[in-house]
């Protein structure tokens, strides 16, 4: 399909070209699109357009309906959020609850590091050339695609203690001398590390992990033959080489595993199965704050706006990861 | 990696293999956990110290009883005055003040003696015992009987035949939707010229980033305004357009070199003809790993179901499983079988596929 040249083309046979070129077009797109626009464009904006309502998911037959259910509140909603006020002369936030589940979601997030740390080195040792590393392979991604609710029932079943019952967890520990191990799901002090640990477990030999493998396969030969040559030990070759050939790879683990983080769909899943959030909100996420106002409460204005934050939050982190990351990235 | 010498090489590789072995291990002790858990009777699925292997105290029935099986180590014996060659193996008849009344199993020579032997000399005996009816107690279980589902097709069944009813037609037309509806849309982004082609497809890059819970509510408000919560449309037609797929398959065919193409449109082939015969069986392995993930992501999927149902005859696998967890919370042996059940296909599919699914990470990671 060559353009024709401009000076053969008149208005008119321009516009009966780019219609056609449309209606050719419209078949294989549209399927796709119209579902694209109803169920992913639409509500990203309609849900910008909810966090300035007190909508109550309360049912709209009618137009009439509508301008009594949906009221325009302004930014009334990021107020209470994320606004502060003066309680019996001193500062205090409108909504506690949200940074407190704030600063679990950021907590809970503490794992990432180690879970990175852990997948490269993994990554090191799988790429070894050795016999039986698929077998190895396969294994350590096995929590990764099993189901998330099998998993986190058999963790509930691990970390579980009570007076005269003792989960796997707790008998190993004890069977090692640990006279009062904790009760992991059932303290305020446990209950994020066990779930650090559930995430470490899950993800160490999962998708970061593959992605390592694939960086390292990606990493010249020469390179390191060339370091042989001039006497460079494993340290020296890890540290000059392979690290700075792998920081695209880094870059982008990084990041999506902060986008994932915050969103923490897998610890949504494990509060709402294993501690419904508790003992007293200690792994109520942010998710599950939105879930709570939206689906348990119906306030779904408000639970738009927490969803709103949510999403400044990964376009903030995702924007300074390209501004700033961006500069450690070495490029081959 | 070049051998320096024979001994350092050699060692390395061991050291490598220990450590991938003891990670490896780690990874499968909650699976192993959960096997084992399930095929426990129930009252010795909590046990301390915990046993791997499920078992459970031995018993014979002599003269209508059930009596557990013990044993006495000779040295007791021969405290008495006796000269036993090996220790006995004794059915427990009754405690007592003056000890415990047993009759002697075995050796055969003294056979059926009764005697009494202070408590602390028994050893109980346990033998492995595999209850695997704890699948079917669980697949059956009352709990979650559900009544008219699939469309009134079915009048009543077991939970588990329904959820997996469920999820099977879920992921099926999810997984064929996406493929479908997404190859033909990225076909359009990478091969047709059309007015507005790069802005729609900014308009798909752009919702990429955005967090799936703020997509999530304004869909369920719409859903729940026009009544189809609690509907097999609900569960299916919302995830089927996320941007990933079409995503995923435009950035494939872009690497599909033009001239393949250019002798069919010669001939005149029109542009579904191309699609039809030189895309697609070109683009197997992307199709392939778009597939796989798709399938893994609905099979498991748990946020969206959990929303836009709660009625049993609609529960998908995940969502069914959570509603066992509730009726069921300290019934561990059928907690951990329940489980068992529901991670097996998913199992099954991805070691069948876990090329597609490496190569996909690779590819949409690296390229993303």
């Amino acid at each position: 399909m060559a353009p024709a040249s401009p000076s053969l083309s008149t208005p008119s046979t321009q516009v009966r070209r780019r219609r056609a070129a449309l209606l050719q077009a419209l078949p294989f797109l549209l399927p796709n699109f119209l579902g694209f626009l109803i169920f992913t464009f639409v509500p990203v904006l309609a849900c910008f357009g909810l966090s300035l309502t007190d909508y109550r998911l309360s049912p709209i037959a009618s137009l009439h309906d509508l301008t009594e259910q949906v009221r325009f509140v302004g930014l009334a909603n990021f107020a209470r959020l994320l606004g502060f006020g003066r309680e019996a002369g001193r500062l205090a936030a409108n909504d506690p609850e949200f940074w407190r589940y704030l600063g679990n979601t950021f907590f809970l997030m503490l794992g990432i590091p180690l879970s990175i740390i852990g997948s490269l080195l993994l990554a090191l040792l799988l790429n070894q050339r050795l016999r039986g590393i698929t077998l190895f392979r396969t294994v350590y991604f096995l929590p990764t695609v099993s189901s998330a609710v099998a998993i986190c029932i058999v963790w509930k079943w691990i970390f579980h203690q009570q007076p005269n019952e003792v989960g796997l967890l707790n008998s190993v520990l004890m069977t090692l001398g640990l006279a009062n191990p904790p009760d992991w799901l059932g303290s305020m002090a446990w209950a994020k590390p066990a779930f650090i640990i559930m995430v470490l477990w899950l993800s160490v030999g999962g998708y970061n992990c593959v992605l390592y493998l694939a960086g390292l396969q990606g990493v010249p030969q020469e390179l390191y033959e060339a370091a042989d040559l001039d006497g460079a030990g494993s340290w020296a070759r890890l540290r000059h080489i392979t690290w700075p050939l792998l920081s695209p790879t880094t870059f982008f683990v990084v990041t999506m595993s902060i986008i994932s983080g915050l969103q923490g769909s897998f610890l949504f899943t494990a509060a709402f199965l294993m501690t419904a959030g508790g003992p007293a909100g200690a792994t109520t996420s942010l998710m599950l704050y939105i879930y709570n106002y939206a689906i348990a409460w119906h306030q779904l204005g408000y639970a738009a706006a927490i969803a709103a934050v949510l999403f400044a939050l990964v376009f903030g982190f995702t924007l300074m990861n390209w501004r700033y990351g961006q500069r450690l990235v070495h490029y081959q | 990696m070049k051998p320096r010498r024979a001994i350092r090489p050699r060692l390395l590789r061991a050291a490598a293999y220990l450590t991938l072995t003891a990670v490896g291990a780690t990874m499968l002790v909650p699976f192993a956990w959960m096997v084992s858990t399930s095929l426990k009777a129930p009252a010795y699925a909590v046990e301390f110290p915990p046993r791997w292997l499920p078992s459970e105290p031995m018993t014979v029935t002599i003269n209508g009883r059930e009596c557990r099986v013990a044993t006495v180590e000779a040295t007791f014996l021969s405290r008495q005055g006796e000269s036993p060659s090996a220790q006995l193996r004794v059915a427990i008849f009754r405690y007592s003040p003056e000890g415990v009344h047993v009759q002697v199993l075995s050796p055969k020579d003294s056979a059926g003696k009764e005697m009494v032997v202070p408590e602390s000399e028994l050893q109980t005996v346990r033998e492995v015992h595999l209850h695997w009816e704890n699948y079917a107690d669980a697949w059956h279980a009352q709990g979650v009987r559900v009544r008219d589902a699939f469309f009134g097709l079915v009048r009543q069944a077991d939970g588990f035949m329904v959820f997996y009813t469920n999820s099977i037609f879920v992921t099926i037309c999810i997984t064929i939707g996406t493929v479908l509806t997404s190859s033909l849309a990225a076909f359009a982004f990478s091969r047709l010229r059309f007015p507005g082609r790069d802005a729609i497809f900014l308009g798909y890059l752009a919702t990429l980033m955005v967090p799936a819970i703020v997509i999530m509510l304004p869909v369920y408000a719409l859903l729940s305004n026009l009544r189809l919560t609690n509907t097999y449309a609900a569960l299916i037609f919302p995830p089927m357009f996320s941007a990933y797929g079409t995503f995923l398959l435009r950035q494939f065919f872009m690497t599909i070199p033009r001239e393949l193409e250019d002798a069919a449109v010669i001939d005149g082939a029109s542009p579904f003809g191309v699609y039809r015969h030189i895309i697609l069986p070109l683009s197997k392995p992307a199709l392939a790993t778009l597939t796989t993930f798709v399938f893994l992501h609905s099979w498991n999927d748990f946020l969206w179901p959990l929303m836009v149902v709660d009625r049993l005859a609609l529960k998908t696998l995940p969502i069914g499983l959570a509603h066992f967890q509730d009726s069921y919370t300290t019934e561990y042996h059928l907690l951990m079988a329940a489980s068992v059940i529901v991670m097996i296909p998913v199992l099954i599919v991805f070691l069948i596929g876990q090329r597609y699914f490496v190569r996909g990470i690779a590819l949409s990671g690296m390229k993303g």
